[in-house]
């Protein structure tokens, strides 16, 4: 009887005992994770954005009434720092990251927002409208990466279209109904960060290592830099596209 | 091979900004077509062998498709959109007339159907001369062309419920539905083609397309049964502006709304005898939604 119990005792310590193992194992490996930051800027003059008419369709003159609807090619801050370009790890041999995150993409004011999305290989991704006219959403990859264009209808008040794509491209997307609408689908694989207004950025759950970030712009095109992360640490990588 | 991939994307991205490459994509070899060689087709009993099919293939859709099946055949350069397509690319694997939702393969039968109805408004004639058999061994010929096919599955095919009794009503509820999803931004109020976006309206590959226009009598590209009016713009015209508005109609008001083309139609048709009596007007796009 005694024996059974010290048997029982043993046990719990060695349950016990393993599960505080793995959980402490799983608090290391994130606080071994470091990210990678830095800024994007533009050197020299911003181009000018051209306005858009978009008298074709008298709902979106009417949306954009307080504003000046313009294109959004290329997005410079007052500091120069370069608005919606993507960081991705070109030599990531991970696997995709299994974000749950859904990023939204908004057809808003007859534009889209966000002007560029970055998602991951398999990630899902919704579309919504908020606009009061119809929309198609049609994106258009390349049918030979294996990701396959397709295009849905969204008139006022539609549901959320959620779709992934199986590849990494950069895939344009465009809405026949209104020609002015251009955006972005840039899919990579592993961690991921796009710019903010003040071309600033952080890649988050990057493991130690060196690697290769890439930075997409969709008028300048592509550059790229070596950065080394350690144990938790945060690696940097500045960018400077020059101004054309 | 990643790098590589996204450097090709830029490229395609960059020109694509404000118009999209007319090139095709394609870069596929004769060593990928031949091992794709005895891909078949299943047309109700008949199987189609795409080996079989390669001679039909010289002898009547070369001239047109090209000899790797990129729609660049040498009578190609002659065919001037947006009065007339060029010729479709099977190496993409991407088709306008489906049963199948958007963004997926069409069935043997989609591709079958094709070749048997040609396409009004292009240069594709009516193959229905050829047996069943050449026509299956064609379809899996130009399966063969696109390594689609061997990645991925068809799509299933949407399920279109019996036709209904057309009534005024019906009528009346399809015009609501056109006012609704605002088909009158391409087709123009009166089904004319003239809609505010008709003028822009650009294919996949970035080449002028013309909307549908009803009312000047020729058919519907994908066939002009009613059935095939319910499929067009329940699985849209993949590779063109016609999206799918699966999401958006449901399968009673779709039936509606094939009764409320019908009308503009220039065809005679026992709906547009119901319209002319309702005295029905086209719908008018500065109309508060709801309120038509």
């Amino acid at each position: 009887m005694k024996n059974r119990y010290r048997y029982s005792a043993l046990l719990s310590v060695v349950v016990l005992a393993s599960c505080a193992a793995l959980f402490l194992g799983q608090h290391v490996n994130a606080a071994g994770e470091g990210k990678i930051t830095g800024t994007v800027k533009l050197d020299g003059a911003a181009p000018h954005m051209k306005g858009i008419d978009m008298s074709k369709d008298p709902y979106c003159v009417k949306a954009n009434a307080n504003n000046t609807p313009h294109l959004e090619t290329v997005m410079a801050g007052a500091n120069g720092g370069l608005e919606n370009v993507v960081l991705y790890i070109a030599d990531w041999s991970g696997p995709a990251t299994a974000s749950t995150a859904v990023p939204v993409f908004d057809q808003k004011n007859c534009t889209y927002t966000p002007h560029v999305l970055a998602m991951d290989v398999g990630q899902t991704f919704k579309v919504v409208t908020s606009d009061q006219t119809t929309h198609n959403i049609h994106p258009l990859p390349n049918p030979m990466t294996g990701n396959i264009p397709w295009n849905q209808s969204q008139p006022p008040g539609a549901a959320p279209v959620e779709k992934s794509w199986k590849a990494v491209e950069v895939i344009p997307v465009k809405c026949n109904i209104h020609p002015w609408m251009n955006g972005w689908y840039v899919v990579v694989k592993g961690p991921y960060a796009t710019t903010d207004a003040n071309g600033n950025y952080t890649i988050n759950g990057v493991p130690p290592g060196n690697y290769t970030v890439t930075a997409w712009q969709e008028t300048y095109g592509t550059q790229t830099a070596k950065v080394t992360v350690a144990a938790g640490g945060a690696g940097t990588a500045d960018f400077t596209f020059k101004a054309k | 091979m990643r790098t590589r991939l996204q450097t090709w994307s830029l490229l395609v991205g960059a020109t694509a900004v404000l118009a999209l490459p007319m090139t095709s994509w394609a870069q596929l070899t004769q060593a990928d077509f031949q091992s794709r060689i005895g891909t078949e087709s299943h047309i109700g009993s008949i199987t189609g062998h795409a080996g079989d099919g390669k001679a039909g293939y010289r002898r009547y859709c070369v001239g047109c498709h090209g000899d790797n099946g990129d729609g660049a055949g040498e009578n190609a350069p002659y065919m001037q959109p947006p009065m007339y397509q060029q010729p479709r690319d099977f190496q993409l694997g991407v088709f306008k007339c489906r049963s199948t939702p958007t963004g997926t393969l069409p069935t043997d039968q989609d591709l079958y159907d094709a070749i048997t109805r040609g396409f009004d408004r292009s240069n594709m004639p009516q193959w229905n001369t050829l047996s069943k058999q050449e026509r299956a061994d064609l379809v899996a010929w130009v399966k063969h062309f696109s390594p689609r096919w061997v990645n991925e599955k068809p799509g299933t095919p949407i399920t279109i419920p019996p036709e209904p009794e057309v009534t005024a009503d019906r009528i009346k509820a399809g015009r609501d539905v056109f006012a609704r999803v605002q088909c009158w931004k391409c087709h123009g109020v009166l089904g004319q083609a003239n809609g505010p976006s008709a003028s822009t309206l650009q294919d996949d590959l970035g080449r002028p397309i013309a909307a549908f226009n009803f009312t000047e009598g020729s058919r519907p590209k994908c066939g002009d049964t009613d059935r095939d009016i319910y499929r067009i713009f329940m699985t849209g015209l993949d590779g063109t502006p016609m999206p799918s508005f699966a999401d958006n109609i449901k399968p009673d008001e779709a039936w509606d709304l094939v009764f409320y083309l019908r009308t503009l139609m220039k065809q005679h048709s026992k709906e547009k005898e119901m319209a002319k009596q309702l005295g029905l007007k086209p719908v008018d796009p500065n109309a508060p939604a709801g309120q038509q």
